[in-house]
């Protein structure tokens, strides 16, 4: 009989969540011969040893190459087009204590919690700049933001909207059936490291400090019928160049598992907030946050690319050329931030400021369409929806 | 060149184009305009169907094309039936590009659900275009369901591969009883042209058209290729032969004698 091969223990077999070292002496051991020959190979397709050479030190030389079959392999994929998604904040109230989050519990900040009622008033907001994909994001909060709370949100939500995801806490199987039954198609979750003794360092307390748990979520999620799984690591927690290959072997596996669902990555850099350190020991330079958008593009040539307004607009301005898909705009990370300016406290301080308009004009002048809606609501329903993908094992 | 004719309507141009990946509804426009097409297909994921004012459907005018909403993203007959009946109510558009393509990242056709659903589809009165793999058998199927074409791929979508499937689509296009539109995968002007001049009844081409330098002259250049490929298929090919055909044969003096 056919086993199942779950993730952590790919990770463990190739020491990807534990042991850096190996990872760390193949890195440095790529030669520039070796970059150039893995860029003669055809783009798009994955291999630990392929994304081992364009991650490298040595890959470092042949940005300029790596960006224009970036670029090329993109606007095939994906066209001259670059979704627009807004995120709303529902609430900041967490029972974690994660060291860089301006969320963590232990901090004194003004907590928000929006009702309903408070919540459809901020999207309203939101779809009124035109935005038809829509995420919804909250702390550990599972008193107030229940699976209840989410199914009554995204009921209103999906007139207004024609996607909906979360990037909440993980939830077990059956709330994550529940909530893709009401209507909200795709989940966002970082695992943040994949190097399980960074991870215990920054998460202290609270359920966020189970590492497996968290790691296996994804599993749980695209069992339920997700047709969207959003990937990423917290930039400046640990080796950029380790955590990228982790989260590769991640979607690799997820990819073939759960074949129905699409796979994006995400990029958030470390920012300021609120009572948060601002001394980290991996932060990652703009040409090494480029390489490893470059690298993961050259190795799946379908992933989403997505980059909120954590970075700044000129940054942002100079990527839409090269491999993003997805951009957040006119973001408040404040719960209430949309309705009312005096919001609660911000998760992390948005770089870049600008109007969805003003973004979407940029992104026509750099010659691309920005796309306001790429999903339609009826696909789902929302009744008696059966998930095609397999259980987790 | 003959016109084509699909569920009644007679097109006068063989190349469909989609409306993805174009860098501005405005250029999509220009683009559809020099590829003298009649037909036009939307992805009903990126229109909003209720909205006079939706950008991407402004910049189509009904009047001159055939708007042809297409399923791309369902992963389900289900999804593909509910998605057709909302934006033909929306819409009064009878006729659907069938997509059920459940896997995101190659978009390859799942034969069997969009069986299932072509069948629900034409009893309900719909103009089906159903796209598959170059499946001979599955083709037969679907003709016998009332579908009004079929749409096997060359290659996978967007991949600008040619006609990978080459062999199985010649056996479509030698048995099929209606049109055969090859979908999917054409990258160049001379692929179209192969395709045409294999005897396909049209051809359908996005993104080697949207992700061309400069899209306008390349919707040209692939109306000029259709037209030359079907021209040559009506016309008739010249025999190929193995050996070289001399104009002034070694036994040519035999008849001097």
């Amino acid at each position: 009989m056919q086993t199942q091969t779950d993730i952590q223990s790919i990770l463990s077999e190739k020491q990807l969540d534990i042991n850096r070292e190996c990872w760390e002496h193949a890195l440095h051991t790529v030669t520039a011969d070796q970059v150039r020959r893995e860029l003669s190979n055809p783009a798009g397709k994955f291999s630990p040893d392929r994304l081992v050479t364009l991650l490298s030190p040595a890959a470092e030389a042949f940005l300029e190459t790596m960006a224009q079959q970036g670029r090329d392999l993109t606007v095939q994929r994906f066209g001259r087009t670059i979704q627009l998604y807004a995120p709303l904040y529902v609430s900041n109230v967490c029972i974690n204590s994660c060291r860089y989050c301006g969320y963590n519990k232990t901090t004194q900040i003004n907590r928000t919690r929006l009702t309903i009622e408070q919540a459809v008033s901020d999207a309203a907001v939101i779809a009124g700049e035109g935005f038809k994909h829509l995420l919804l994001v909250s702390g550990e909060d599972r008193q107030f933001i229940t699976t209840d709370y989410l199914c009554a949100l995204a009921g209103t939500l999906r007139e207004q909207f024609s996607s909906l995801s979360i990037e909440i806490y993980p939830m077990s199987q059956d709330e994550y059936t529940q909530v893709f039954n009401a209507g909200i198609d795709g989940v966002t979750l970082y695992q943040e490291t994949y190097d399980r003794n960074t991870y215990a360092d920054y998460h202290v307390a609270g359920p966020k400090a189970d590492y497996d748990s968290r790691l296996d979520a994804p599993d749980r999620y695209a069992s339920a019928g997700m047709r969207r799984i959003g990937l990423g690591v917290l930039l400046g927690l640990a080796d950029w160049r380790i955590e990228t290959l982790a989260m590769a072997e991640h979607a690799a596996y997820l990819m073939k598992r759960y074949w129905r669902s699409q796979i994006s990555f995400s990029f958030p850099r470390i920012c300021p907030a609120t009572n948060v350190q601002s001394e980290w020991p991996h932060l990652v330079s703009d040409q090494n946050m480029v390489q490893m958008m470059l690298a993961l593009r050259l190795c799946f040539s379908d992933a989403g690319i997505v980059l909120s307004t954590r970075e700044m607009p000129d940054f942002r301005d100079n990527l839409m050329n090269l491999c993003v898909t997805r951009l957040s705009a006119g973001s408040k990370t404040n719960p209430g931030g949309y309705a009312s300016e005096k919001g609660a406290a911000e998760q992390f301080e948005v770089a870049d400021d600008r109007s969805p308009h003003e973004v979407a004009k940029t992104i026509c002048s750099h010659g691309y369409e920005a796309v306001w809606k790429d999903w339609d609501a009826s696909f789902h329903s929302l009744k008696g929806v059966k998930s095609l993908n397999p259980s987790p094992q | 060149m003959k016109s084509l004719i699909i569920a009644g309507r007679e097109f006068s141009s063989r190349l469909f184009v989609g409306t993805g990946k174009f860098a501005s509804s405005a250029l999509m426009t220009q683009a559809i305009d020099a590829s003298g097409t009649q037909m036009v297909t939307v992805a009903l994921r990126r229109v909003d169907m209720d909205d006079a004012n939706d950008t991407m459907l402004e910049a189509i005018d009904r009047t001159k094309y055939q708007l042809l909403p297409n399923t791309s993203g369902a992963r389900d007959a289900a999804e593909a039936v509910r998605l057709s009946r909302l934006a033909r109510a929306a819409s009064g558009i009878e006729w659907v590009k069938l997509e059920v393509t459940p896997d995101p990242y190659y978009l390859l056709p799942d034969g069997e659900e969009t069986l299932k659903a072509a069948k629900e589809l034409v009893q309900d009165g719909f103009v089906v275009l159903p796209y598959i793999n170059a499946d001979p058998i599955l083709a037969k199927k679907l003709q016998d369901v009332g579908c009004a074409t079929v749409m096997p791929l060359a290659s996978p979508i967007g991949s600008n591969q040619g006609m990978k499937t080459k062999a199985s689509i010649e056996i479509i296009i030698e048995q099929a009883t209606v049109p055969v539109v090859v979908d999917a995968g054409l990258g160049a002007p001379s692929h179209a042209a192969e395709a045409m001049e294999m005897g396909a009844d049209a051809v359908l081409v996005n993104t080697a058209i949207a992700a061309a330098n400069d899209p306008v002259q390349m919707a040209r250049a692939f109306k000029m290729a259709t037209e030359a490929g079907r021209t040559a298929y009506e016309t008739g090919l010249a025999p190929k032969s193995a050996a070289a055909n001399a104009s002034s044969p070694l036994t040519g003096f035999l008849r001097e004698i």
